[in-house]
């Protein structure tokens, strides 16, 4: 194995991680606040990405495009709870998923009759199109690398406001015990409305910093929203850790079976059967992953300790 | 009161028998008609729409019974769908054994799937379900000798022998047919059996059914095995109806309609499953008539039957038949 292509790899990886873990936070706090599956908040990645690129292309102002992207994903999220969301609390999980499975088709054909099905031109921000030099000689993306660093500071920021502010505490007990924290006169919908919107505009951020490595077209949500999903069951629901661990086990498995598997498969199966048994064994890696932290641990890795309900 | 084991009421009962019925009538009249019109096009969207309300009855045994929410049984449809083209690809054209073979590969299928899922529970079971079904998506993806993304032409139908070709359009959709109503016959039996009691039961109150000795994991795990199996047999079904499978058959959207339909016709009644089959299938027809962007018409219209129509199709026939 080239140690230089397992650090670009392993790069790749944590970069993937960073990106799931944007996505994954604000649903898992979602779940574990009020107890509701919302299969429409990918829609609120593809809604940033969107925004950003459109920003992008008519300003040129990349600064204003990464801006767009969260700020509009706020702003569909907020919609999103008031138009269907609200009337689906109470209601039991099948009527959340068909309820957000109906957004999540409108808002995909909406995308795909507003600006075509074909993928939106996201270039490069000037500035990003050079490569850093690592160690040994490889090159990396300079803006892949600026995933990382961005991705890292929010979830830091996240820690912190999670653990050393008031809100956050709110949060972690809301999470714990939402009733007892109705009792102490907390307004739970109202904390729930504010993780719900910065759930969004982290989905959002996420899509606009994602732009320029993947392709923008219609439907794009619904790839990272399964991702976020296994990221939220290996981690543990409602837990925040969890989705770190999860998202950097689930984007360093991917990166890394795609790129190795088939060869680590040379060593032991002929050539040909290697070739034809490693794309597929690495496109379901993760969910290998996901059933054998089920197997060991069926309520994730760091599960969060919950009130008896 | 004392309490005693809910039981069906007699007139509740007639009325179900009724409606069940005219369900099926309705459908065989359809059937008839465009036979006799000699429309194929017609003949061939109904039997898709046959095919697609014996998954949705099979859906609706792990839903609607077992209270199991499944967002993966596209992943049992696209199993039994592909045993058919690969079996076929090889010149193994059997039915009789094709079709074992698939409905059987379809149970074991679910058999690993649920018994992982079921070591979870709601909102985790959701995320599960449709996560497994998605590597399945991406392992027909995977399948490059077997036409990967762009899937697989199944060139020679299933055979059985002389007396059943079904080649003919019209064996197909009568078939098809009579699979749907033994199906249906064989899950209203399930239903009302102790079987289906102890599901119904566990649905209602976990706890309580553990604490009277019963292994609810158990009973769940078959009844999403059967839901499986029966959902492969749609699987093959359509294989034989489209003479093509394609990764697209496991999408996980299709996994979401499957669920809208049995929230469509009715949660639980197994004859709303099918029901909510045709309609679905018979609107998602003429919306995209009306315009290419159907899912912009049809999104909404999924928001509002969730938070206006409690009790589906068969709920609102209810109502409206139920003395004041």
């Amino acid at each position: 194995m080239d140690p230089l292509l397992l650090l670009v790899q392993l790069l790749n990886g944590v970069q993937l991680g960073l990106l799931l873990f944007l996505v994954a936070a604000g649903l898992t706090l979602v779940f574990g606040i009020l107890d509701v599956i919302n299969l429409a908040h990918g829609v609120l990645y593809m809604v940033g990405a969107y925004a950003a690129a459109v920003v992008l292309v008519r300003s040129g102002h990349f600064a204003l495009a990464v801006l767009a992207g969260p700020l509009v994903a706020l702003g569909a999220g907020l919609a999103l709870d008031r138009l269907v969301l609200r009337f689906v609390y109470d209601r039991d999980h099948l009527d959340q998923v068909l309820a957000t499975f109906g957004v999540l088709i409108f808002v995909n054909e909406l995308v795909r009759v507003l600006f075509g099905p074909a993928a939106l031109p996201f270039p490069l921000p000037a500035g990003f199109e050079w490569s850093v030099r690592l160690p040994g000689g490889a090159t990396y993306p300079a803006w892949r690398l600026a995933i990382i660093a961005a991705g890292a500071i929010l979830a830091f920021l996240l820690f912190w406001v999670l653990t050393r502010t008031r809100a956050g505490m709110l949060v972690r007990a809301a999470a714990t015990d939402p009733a007892m924290l109705e009792m102490l006169g907390v307004d739970v919908r109202r904390l729930f409305l504010l993780v719900l919107g910065a759930g969004a505009a982290l989905a959002g951020f996420a899509g606009a910093m994602a732009g320029p490595i993947v392709a923008v077209q219609p439907g794009m949500g619904d790839q990272i929203l399964i991702l976020a999903f296994v990221v939220i069951v290996t981690g543990g629901t409602g837990s925040v850790q969890g989705a770190l661990l999860g998202s950097l086990l689930v984007g360093l498995a991917d990166t890394l079976g795609r790129s190795f598997l088939t060869d680590m498969l040379r060593l032991a199966l002929p050539p040909a059967a290697a070739n034809e048994v490693g794309p597929a064994l690495a496109s379901m890696l993760i969910y290998l992953v996901m059933a054998g932290v089920l197997l060991a641990r069926p309520r994730g890795l760091m599960p969060v300790r919950r009130a008896a309900r | 009161m004392t309490a005693r084991p809910r039981q069906r009421s007699r007139p509740a009962a007639r009325a179900e028998a009724i409606l069940a019925s005219a369900v099926f009538t309705a459908i065989a009249a359809l059937l008839v008609i465009a036979d006799f019109l000699d429309q194929p096009f017609y003949l061939k969207l109904l039997t898709r729409a046959l095919v697609l309300a014996l998954a949705a009855l099979a859906l609706d045994l792990a839903v609607g019974i077992a209270g199991l929410v499944s967002l993966g049984h596209a992943a049992f449809l696209g199993v039994g769908a592909y045993v058919i083209g690969i079996s076929a690809e090889h010149g193994m054209t059997n039915g009789w054994v094709q079709w074992p073979l698939a409905v059987a590969a379809a149970a074991s299928a679910a058999l690993v799937v649920g018994g992982l899922s079921l070591r979870t529970r709601g909102v985790q079971f959701i995320m599960i379900t449709l996560a497994f079904g998605q590597m399945f998506f991406y392992l027909a993806n995977s399948l490059s000798r077997y036409g990967g993304d762009d899937g697989l032409t199944i060139w020679t139908r299933s055979q059985f022998g002389t007396w059943l070709s079904l080649s003919d359009r019209r064996t197909l959709a009568w078939l098809s047919l009579s699979i749907l109503l033994a199906a249906y016959l064989f899950l209203r039996k399930l239903r009302w059996s102790r079987f289906g009691r102890v599901l119904r039961a566990a649905k209602e109150n976990e706890r309580r059914m553990a604490a009277l000795g019963f292994a609810v994991g158990r009973f769940r795990l078959v009844a999403f095995v059967i839901s499986g199996a029966l959902t492969g047999l749609a699987g093959v079904l359509l294989a034989n109806l489209t003479e093509f499978v394609a990764p697209a058959y496991l999408s996980w959207h299709r996994s979401g309609e499957l669920l809208a339909m049995v929230v469509l016709g009715g949660l639980g009644t197994l004859h709303g499953a099918v029901l909510g089959a045709f309609v679905f299938v018979l609107l998602e027809e003429v919306l995209a008539r009306l315009t290419t962007h159907w899912a912009l018409l049809f999104g909404p219209f999924l928001v509002l039957v969730v938070l206006a129509g409690r009790g589906g199709l068969v709920g609102l026939v209810q109502r409206i038949d139920a003395p004041r």
